[in-house]
């Protein structure tokens, strides 16, 4: 991208993507609204077609939580079955919420929400206090590497607007989380109905010294959330145009997956293990001084080296795992159970490999958090460890280390369908 | 310690390259669905930059409703020579001459409907398995679900209830023969992503978005350009006026604004005061509120 053009204020904003939890009727819907409504992202006609909605529905209020309700079906059933993408900004952020509905297939949508989310906001009603979803919810978030939570004590009005409650609440939800991997934890009291602490500052909690919902999406630090250390770049695509104006040229294209890539740095191939020195960077003709994560690029070396799509460059001082027995989480999605000694299919960066399940070793039960040992089977919206044998070595990290290059999906090779998603340990 | 930073508009560029290759290398036929609009002109700068120094590895193709503004054909023919690129034309004429489909009758007459049919004959014919599409999840509440990777069966219909799921950046493109995917690399623009795009890129896109003079006529409040394709009732005034256009569509419905915007810049301040969204002045949503959920499962783009 053309770099001059950076001086414009609106090229300075940056990106959060956040997800959104919370058990059925906790005021998910209404928040999401409120926050669209209140930050001035909903149009005109859109509300004017919520209005009729409401009215032909006969509640005497506009309903916020229509804003975000999709498909004809769900409306009908009044019930939201599928992630749903929102969008909205503010002068210096632009935002992408992966909205989870709270019903069945609640972990296998949690999962799909949280796996590009920075943030996961979690929402509990202010009398029920934290609920075996709220842990369920933080401790997916947590799984799939989420390092900020948003708890949203809700409905704060239902309990008079209480620093008690609150309070509650909070001391709940810490001997709780403290058993999880999240770094940087918020607690906020809001109504979502009314409107306190989501946007606006609320006037009826002078006890609460903290920020507004939005405040804080708009200044969690998350470019720190992507790896800048270990160089990783999975290639995508070999660009070699055989034209009159090119005929030598062989470029490596994909996404760097971690690290920082600079030219004439040394680097390794993968699995071939040869090395050479980045020649050149570049996105379309603009010459780059460094590639990093999440830049889609393309490279080219000085050595004519055999690469090609699924293999991987990376430094000779920093390798990542290579092997076939791989030990992961893994999350299930579809209705039909995993099968031990199964032979699937996944996809890991840009490879595609086949895999067999050798082993299940436990089960979680995802609301406690236990390890239930023995427990081999792993069906639609179960959590589970496993080790696979894949038929190739894969390159990996940790998925704690590694977003990109710690995760995997399943796909079932009957039916094409994506039915697991991995994280490797 | 240095800060490794990409704006929002980088990110979403990346991520659109990302899946623009991936579709390249895992698809033995794609094509990219060219309609004219903002969208896939973005949609076409991408490719050149994903592919660059090697050309396009896919041809365009235009579903030609016989309706369209004469500014848009003559753009796609420009911009298909400049990329070096094959632009397959298919008629919606065509399909009404060969008597595959019937053309609607009266003043509101629209050949929205007709698309779908020449679209899935023209994948069909090609044995195109994947189709690139310009569609943003923010244009339409039917659209928030739809994935990246959108699979079809082999009616080349779309099953909101069963869609795959969709996680990191890990697609998903396996499929049994004579199914194909729909793939929308902008899914995560907005419209006001889309023109900082064009303005940061310098992207050339159709005079129609500019505003400029044009005889228009209001109907079901927004505002239609004369056209010899639409019938006019009895007390529809045509009026000169100064307009621009926020979505390129078939000229018979694809509401007109009241606009002064003669550059990106104004058009991108126009866009942040906005009141209604770009599809407002689409006559063919507001036919009834699942509008574009019914026409997106029949498999229209
Ligand atoms: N009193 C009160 N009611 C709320 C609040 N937030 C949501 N509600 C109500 O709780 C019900 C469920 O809300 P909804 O947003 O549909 O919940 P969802 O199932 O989590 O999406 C609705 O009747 C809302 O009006 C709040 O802050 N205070």
């Amino acid at each position: 991208m053309n770099t001059k053009t950076q001086d414009n204020a609106y090229l300075n904003m940056d990106l959060l993507r956040f997800t959104t939890a919370g058990s059925v009727d906790d005021g998910k819907s209404t928040l999401i609204g409120r926050l669209l409504y209140d930050s001035k992202s909903i149009f005109e006609d859109q509300m004017e077609a919520i209005e009729e909605s409401s009215r032909n529905k006969g509640d005497d209020y506009t309903n916020l939580a229509l804003l975000t309700d999709g498909l004809s079906a769900e409306r009908e059933q009044g019930i939201t079955i599928d992630v749903a993408y929102r969008y909205f900004s503010t002068p210096n952020r632009k935002f992408i919420i992966a909205d989870t509905p709270g019903h069945t297939q609640y972990t296998r949508n949690m999962v799909t929400g949280a796996s590009t989310a920075n943030l996961a906001i979690i929402l509990v009603d202010a009398r029920q206090g934290v609920i075996e979803q709220t842990c369920r919810h933080s401790f997916i978030a947590s799984l799939l590497g989420i390092k900020h939570i948003v708890l949203c004590v809700n409905k704060m009005d239902l309990v008079d607007y209480s620093e008690e409650a609150f309070q509650k609440v909070i001391a709940q939800y810490k001997e709780f989380s403290s058993k999880l991997d999240v770094p940087d934890v918020h607690y906020i009291p809001i109504s979502a109905l009314y409107g306190d602490n989501v946007v606006n500052k609320s006037e009826k909690m002078d006890w609460y010294g903290g920020a507004t919902l939005l405040y804080t999406l708009e200044n969690v630090q998350v470019n720190s959330d992507f790896n800048h250390v270990d160089s990783r770049f999975p290639v995508q695509w070999v660009t070699r145009p055989q034209s009159k104006e090119f005929p030598d040229y062989r470029g490596y294209s994909g996404r760097v997956a971690g690290g920082v890539f600079k030219p004439g740095d040394e680097v390794m191939a993968l699995p071939s293990g040869f090395t050479s020195k980045v020649t050149r960077i570049h996105n379309y003709t603009e010459d780059l001084e460094e590639a990093f994560q999440p830049m889609s690029v393309t490279m080219t070396l000085e050595d004519d080296i055999d690469i090609s799509r699924g293999d991987m460059i990376v430094k000779p001082d920093n390798q990542p795992n290579i092997g076939q027995d791989i030990d992961l989480m893994v999350c299930w999605l579809n209705k039909q159970e995993l099968q031990p000694g199964g032979k699937y299919t996944i996809k890991h960066t840009t490879k595609e490999v086949r895999c067999i399940v050798k082993e299940v070793k436990y089960k979680v039960n995802i609301n406690t958090l236990h390890r239930v040992e023995g427990d081999s089977k792993i069906g639609l919206n179960d959590i589970g460890r496993i080790q696979i044998r894949t038929t190739e070595p894969l390159f990996y990290d940790s998925y704690k280390k590694n977003r990109s290059t710690g995760s995997l999906i399943i796909v079932d090779e009957f039916t094409n369908n994506t039915v697991g998603a991995g994280m490797i340990i | 310690m240095k800060s490794y930073k990409l704006n929002h508009i980088q990110q979403l560029e990346s991520e659109a390259i990302l899946i623009m290759r991936e579709v390249a290398a895992q698809f033995e036929k794609p094509v990219l669905l060219f309609s004219g609009g903002k969208d896939s002109i973005c949609m076409a700068h991408l490719a050149k930059k994903a592919f660059y120094p090697g050309k396009i590895p896919f041809p365009f193709l235009h579903v030609d409703t016989g309706h369209n503004f004469a500014e848009t054909i003559e753009f796609r023919d420009q911009l298909a020579e400049k990329l070096g690129i094959e632009m397959i034309v298919a008629s919606v004429q065509d399909s009404i001459d060969q008597g595959k489909v019937k053309e609607e009758k009266g003043p509101r007459a629209s050949r929205n409907g007709l698309q779908i049919n020449t679209l899935l004959e023209a994948l069909e014919k090609n044995k195109f398995d994947a189709a690139f599409g310009g569609a943003r999840r923010d244009e339409e509440k039917a659209r928030a679900k739809e994935r990246f990777f959108s699979h079809r069966d082999e009616f080349g219909q779309w099953d909101p209830k069963n869609q795959r799921p969709e996680l990191w950046n890990l697609f998903n493109g396996r499929k049994d023969f004579g199914e194909h995917f729909r793939v929308f690399p902008l899914s995560n623009w907005t419209e006001m992503d889309v023109w900082q795009y064009i303005a940061a890129e310098n992207i050339d896109i159709p005079s129609l978005y500019f505003s400029h003079q044009r005889e228009v006529f209001k109907r079901d409040g927004s505002y239609l350009a004369k056209a010899d394709v639409i019938q006019n009732f009895d007390d529809e005034l045509i009026e000169e006026k100064t307009v621009r256009f926020r979505t390129i569509g078939d000229i018979t419905c694809t509401g007109a604004v009241l606009s002064e915007a003669a550059s990106l810049e104004e058009i991108i301040q126009e866009v942040a005061a906005a009141r209604v969204t770009e599809r407002g002045g689409r006559a063919d949503d507001k036919r009834s509120e699942s509008a574009m959920e019914e026409r997106k499962k029949q498999g229209y783009f």
